[in-house]
């Protein structure tokens, strides 16, 4: 008995054989159509598609060959497959047999044992072919419709990676296209006072799961830069989150960063991700920006630390940042590119904007073949007036908010340890319609005005330490040590908004419960000799009108003012 | 086998030895090594471990939290100066004990 019941084409010109052949494979089972010559068998196999098809190589009008050529042509990637009649004998022709097509012959006298076996074996080859090609163009539909909800869930998530400002003309990054659904996340926004938030991200893992957890982290980013948190406040945010969403086994390592142009310094925190590196505009070693925490999503809110490192910079220095990718490429014997080969490229680079080229072509040339996983950021120090932040967004609904009321605010010791309370004060502060086209000075005075009176007042901290790049680092050490001890004083802030003609003003006064400072002294410096440590006052005198200040410097006071809205 | 596991005999200390490649691929033998055992402590001894990915560490997090999560008692041991750099990056040290 056949496996299964086929319908085979015979083609041969002498009537006994066909008639001989026709009879066997029919009693064997199966449905037989004949024809006399090559070119009756190819129409036939057009109109009836048999599955396996006898040929005689030699016959009138179209022969053997032609004829296999042709079947083949019309069965496409279907395997129809094709055993030729012949003798033996012809070591030639059967060369010609298998260029035609062939996959098997068939010699006379005709057995009906050979040919059963031979139609079984090819008809289980046939079967196997139209599986493989089932289970292909399964796996092409699948692979088809996975591409296409990557294409779509890109395109929503591009809508929202780039509600930020990576397209700033002070950074450059390279990522590829789906580089998302190899887990690295790339986000940057600008603060309210122009500072700018940048975060590097790589979720553990693949694919979708790895990229699920991108949204949420975005959110944060992005909802909490614009509201002017710092980086404390939005790692906290961000690592409670993901703690909460992620499974155990998944967590997402990043370095976050706020660079302030205007106080020329940066904050970092690294969780898990490679070194990024300071590059100096001098050619000086690189600084690594070395991963101190775990990744975020790893430690249950009240463990998680969120502590951030502050750097002093200089116009034109660079800070870069790298994913995995780099130091983790390896090359045909597993050895890692690491962290040596990539400082010799960083060392050797002479032209910044080639620097990039530089380390993918270093790469390439280790690995043997380039790789597509890589993410790099680089963002340049710049005059604080070479970036323009965008118009902020406002989702209120656009009607003018009360124009005369005043609020007085005390924070004490236990408050100023824990807690930022500039983002409510912001928040307020933007319901001042008037205020809005100089928000970003606003945000920018009011920043300069609560850190100082808590550092140099509460704190009592000498902005002198400043001076050079290990002071810097002591003078944040000092900070953080001096507020964890934190028992006594306050900041007292007022704000008094009140209408003046057609349009009004805003008067700040910040108090400090510290010892003040000699204002005319301070301010009698001229701006070179303030090098790294007297930006803050400049910046306030700079931006807001009328800054003045009292009681020794405990007590400061300025103002804005808007002209009538149009 | 590429995961080992083995009990003490009073049944309060498991010893889980990964050898090759400490990847995804080894997700499913990893997890089988812990999860039907409630060990006081757990030793993970990465000897023969030439490499170790993220997917790793986070299989790490898994048998952390398995065997009590902040009160755990898991120690990885024998990390070659390779794992130790993938370890140090993510200050896993925090939360292993890791020699």
């Amino acid at each position: 008995m056949p496996e299964s019941r086929l319908t085979v084409l015979i083609a041969e010109d002498g009537a006994v054989d066909r008639l001989l052949l026709a009879r066997i494979v029919s009693k064997q089972g199966h449905a037989v159509l004949t024809a006399e010559n090559g070119e009756q068998a190819v129409a036939l196999f057009a109109e009836r598609r048999p599955q396996l098809v006898l040929l005689d190589a030699l016959m009138p009008v179209m022969d053997g060959f032609e004829a296999a050529r042709q079947i083949k042509v019309l069965a496409g990637e279907a395997l129809v497959p094709i055993i030729f009649l012949t003798s033996l004998s012809e070591e030639e022709a059967l060369v010609r047999c298998l260029e035609a097509g062939g996959d098997d012959f068939l010699a006379k006298p005709y057995s009906p044992v050979i040919l059963a076996a031979k139609i079984n074996a090819m008809d289980r080859l046939r079967r196997l072919q139209a599986t493989v090609l089932e289970q292909r163009d399964q796996i092409a539909r699948h692979h088809h419709h996975l591409l296409n909800e990557q294409r779509v869930a890109k395109a929503v998530f591009d809508k929202v990676a780039h509600a930020g400002c990576l397209s700033a003309s002070n950074i450059r990054y390279l990522q590829s296209p789906y580089a998302l659904f190899n887990g690295d996340l790339l986000l940057a926004a600008f603060t309210p006072s122009g500072d700018m938030h940048v975060l590097l991200g790589d979720f553990t893992g693949h694919g979708l799961p790895a990229a699920v957890g991108a949204m949420p982290l975005a959110e944060v980013f992005y909802g909490m830069t614009a509201k002017g948190y710092g980086l404390s406040e939005t790692l906290r945010e961000m690592n409670a989150k993901l703690k909460r969403i992620l499974p155990v086994d998944m967590f997402c390592c990043a370095l976050l960063l706020n660079l302030s142009c205007q106080r020329r310094t940066v904050e970092i925190w690294n969780g898990g991700m490679p070194d990024g590196y300071l590059l100096s505009a001098n050619g000086t070693e690189p600084l690594p920006l070395v991963s101190r925490h775990l990744p975020l999503g790893v430690l249950a809110p009240e463990r998680f630390d969120d502590s951030t490192q502050v750097l002093p910079l200089a116009l034109g220095e660079r800070l870069l940042l790298l994913s995995d990718g780099v130091v983790d490429t390896s090359d045909d014997n597993d050895r890692l590119f690491g962290v040596e080969r990539l400082c010799k490229v960083l060392s050797a680079n002479r032209q910044p904007d080639l620097l990039f080229g530089e380390i993918t072509q270093a790469l390439e040339a280790f690995r043997g073949r380039s790789r597509d996983d890589v993410s790099l950021l680089e963002i340049t120090v710049v005059e604080p007036d070479e970036l323009l932040p965008p118009p902020l967004i406002y989702s209120d609904s656009g009607q003018s908010a009360p124009l005369d009321w005043s609020l007085q605010f005390e924070f004490r010791a236990e408050t100023l340890k824990r807690f930022n309370p500039l983002p409510y004060l912001l928040q307020l502060l933007q319901e001042i319609h008037g205020l809005r086209s100089q928000s970003g000075a606003l945000h920018s005075v009011l920043s300069e005005l609560y850190s100082n009176a808590l550092e140099h007042g509460v704190l009592g901290l000498d902005s002198a330490l400043k001076r050079d790049a290990q002071g810097f680092g002591e003078y944040y050490r000092q900070r953080n040590e001096r507020l964890q001890a934190l028992c006594s004083g306050y900041i007292r802030v007022g704000l008094c908004v009140e209408p003046q003609g057609p349009g009004g003003r805003l008067i700040i006064e910040v108090e400090d419960s510290g010892k003040g400072f000699n204002v005319s002294k301070v301010l009698a410096r001229p701006l070179l000799e303030q090098g790294l440590y007297g930006r803050g006052l400049n910046l306030v005198r700079r931006l807001s009108r009328r800054a003045q200040w009292a009681d020794e410097g405990r007590r400061v006071r300025v103002e804005f003012a808007w002209e009538a809205l149009a | 086998m590429a995961v080992n596991a083995e009990m003490s005999q009073d049944g309060k200390k498991l010893t889980i030895q990964v050898k090759g490649r400490f990847d995804f691929g080894k997700h499913q033998e990893f997890r089988s090594a812990y999860e039907r055992n409630r060990p006081e402590s757990v030793v993970v001894d990465l000897k023969e471990t030439t490499y170790l990915d993220s997917s790793a560490l986070g299989m790490l997090l898994m048998l952390r939290d398995h065997v009590g999560g902040d009160d755990s008692d898991v120690r990885v041991i024998n990390t070659s100066s390779d794992v130790r750099k993938i370890l140090a990056i993510s200050n896993f040290n925090k939360l292993f004990d890791i020699s």
